[in-house]
């Protein structure tokens, strides 16, 4: 369990402290999949290196397993660095070592390691990521995803308990993001080990996250679980993302719900609920007329969900709304 | 053939270039090795010790500057003249291939040690920033990481030190410091032997190209990227 209590952090600029995180308290649990979205310059790839101090706080006290990582001594920090895996956008590989040296460097480094051992964690590290044919390339022969993959073995190498994700797949195409995401989805269901990810795609957060941070300008402005930031969100920020993540054009939006006619809803399913043939049923019992304005099936991690903006006109309004919610549609009004 | 080789270089003895090219070999290899062996050190303490780097320390980066530019702002002629008293106290003969040794080296380890900081500069900050991440410490990161990425920048370093000592050791033939300098200045440019000069300048020239092809090539194996 990681826990921010009251943590800050500020950088000296010319004599004058500029905060770069304000005050912040927030816990993530062992074992989740912690997501932090902002803009560039929100904070958040300062937050994540307050984790394993690479910036140290200036405020605060962050705790790991209940031990307080600000106050550990230079050895003390190094040790428990080593439980602390991370990878970065731009995958930072040794481009002098092989991709086995690479992976290996950790345990090197450790120096409690005997040489059979690393090479066998190697071994399984390596096929661990699908890289076995790779080991005595170097870096330089390797594409975006194979050199990601290659930091994701090298980051598990002396078995972590937290791994830190720093824009992992911003360097990364859509379809290699996809592979990457999925291989650290099955890392955390398989380790069990606890991911903190930050990025600036809602999508990532979509994809892999149980719980989300949003951040902005140096503030935590809202948190939850993924569904329910992404679903309903509340801060103007999260709204940008989850809008940007979506595709969706807002002025368009509006001018389209402009032109409907009648009491305009958003329904939205999750769950099961997603793919029940709900809509015609309630339809004919309360005798409204619908129309379709917007509307998107996609999943949550593991969970289907399915959002749809509809223009109602006629019948029994009130009917329909009770019955869409027994049928645990979250439904809102919009006009 | 004969009377054309007798005409054209009447006053070349074969056997006193050989020697002289030996010499430069030798003072050009020892030097290398002194100035390597110095102005690596002193590269990587520039390095650690400079702005927003691992050790920041603005006083000793300050101090280990202002000497590294004291002795490069010097023209090398004058160091040579300089270094006099130092290098007869150092070794007894501030003459011959010996006595030549310490001000080259004198020029050649901060020069070089620039040339270390330099490349030292290009590794990228998120290796040093993952090395730290895996818990390594500050000699880990300088042997493990910093060292190994910046190799082909520090050999191209080394070629490009070894090419000035070239010419500085033919220089040092102004203070009797032996080698195919001090046979340019005796035979060439003092007694107008011509011949000895053309041969002594191209037997450098092949000198430097030689070092730099070998460098190029060095550096061209140990490039990953």
């Amino acid at each position: 369990m990681i826990v921010f209590d009251q943590v800050e952090k500020s950088y000296q600029v010319a004599g004058r402290a500029i905060p770069a995180l304000h005050p912040t308290s927030m816990t993530i649990e062992t074992g989740e999949v912690f997501g932090i979205v902002g803009h560039s310059g929100a904070g958040k790839s300062t937050l994540v290196r307050l984790i394993n101090k690479l910036e140290p706080s200036t405020g605060g006290r962050i705790l790991i397993d209940d031990e307080d990582i600000t106050r550990y001594s230079a050895a003390e920090l190094r040790a428990f660095r080593r439980k602390v895996g991370m990878i970065f956008q731009h995958f930072n590989l040794l481009s002098s070592k092989t991709v086995a040296d690479n992976i290996a460097f950790p345990m090197k480094l450790a120096g409690i390691y005997s040489k059979a051992e690393i090479r066998s964690r190697v071994d399984e590290l390596l096929a661990r990521v699908s890289l076995s044919d790779h080991a005595n390339k170097y870096p330089s022969q390797l594409s975006g995803g194979q050199k990601q993959r290659v930091g994701i073995a090298r980051a598990l190498a002396c078995r972590p308990t937290i791994l830190l994700c720093d824009e992992a797949t911003s360097a990364l195409d859509p379809q290699t993001t996809q592979s990457v995401l999925k291989l650290l989805a099955d890392i955390n269901r398989e380790l069990g080990l606890t991911i903190v990810l930050i990025t600036h795609e809602m999508d990532v957060v979509r994809r892999v996250c149980d719980r989300v941070a949003v951040m902005d300008a140096g503030r935590v402005v809202e948190m939850g679980p993924v569904s329910e930031v992404f679903l309903h969100p509340q801060h103007p920020t999260t709204r940008d993302f989850v809008f940007e993540s979506e595709n969706v054009d807002r002025d368009e939006l509006q001018e389209d719900l402009q032109k409907a006619e009648g009491r305009i809803l958003r329904l939205t399913f999750k769950g099961e609920s997603t793919y029940k043939p709900l809509l015609g049923s309630v339809a004919r019992e309360s005798g409204v007329d619908f129309s379709i304005l917007s509307g998107r099936i996609d999943h949550i991690k593991d969970t289907p969900y399915g959002q749809l903006t509809l223009s109602l006109v006629g019948g029994d309004l009130e009917v329909a709304m009770k019955a869409l919610e027994a049928a645990e549609v979250h439904v809102e009004v919009v006009r | 053939m004969e009377a054309l080789m007798e005409s054209l270089m009447g006053n070349v003895d074969w056997a006193e270039i050989g020697w002289a090219s030996w010499d430069t070999l030798v003072m050009v290899g020892m030097s290398l090795l002194f100035s390597v062996l110095i102005g690596l050190p002193i590269g990587v303490l520039l390095f650690l010790t400079g702005k927003r780097q691992l050790l920041e320390q603005p006083v000793a980066y300050a101090i280990l500057s202002f000497i590294v530019n004291l002795l490069r702002s010097v023209p090398f002629i004058i160091l040579l003249i300089v270094m006099i008293p130092f290098t007869v106290m150092l070794i007894g003969t501030s003459l011959g291939v010996a006595g030549a040794i310490p001000p080259l080296v004198a020029g050649g380890a901060p020069f070089f040690a620039r040339l270390v900081e330099t490349s030292l500069r290009e590794v990228d900050r998120g290796i040093i920033e993952a090395t730290q991440a895996m818990g390594a410490n500050v000699r880990q990161i300088i042997f493990g990481a910093l060292l190994p990425e910046a190799l082909p920048g520090i050999i191209a370093g080394i070629t490009v030190t070894a090419i000035t000592l070239v010419s500085y050791a033919a220089m040092s033939g102004v203070i009797g410091g032996g080698g195919l300098g001090d046979l340019a200045i005796r035979f060439g440019y003092q007694r107008f032997q011509t011949d000895v000069m053309v041969i002594t300048v191209a037997l450098l020239v092949i000198f430097v190209q030689v070092l730099q092809m070998a460098g190029d090539r060095l550096v061209l194996y140990f490039s990953r990227k």
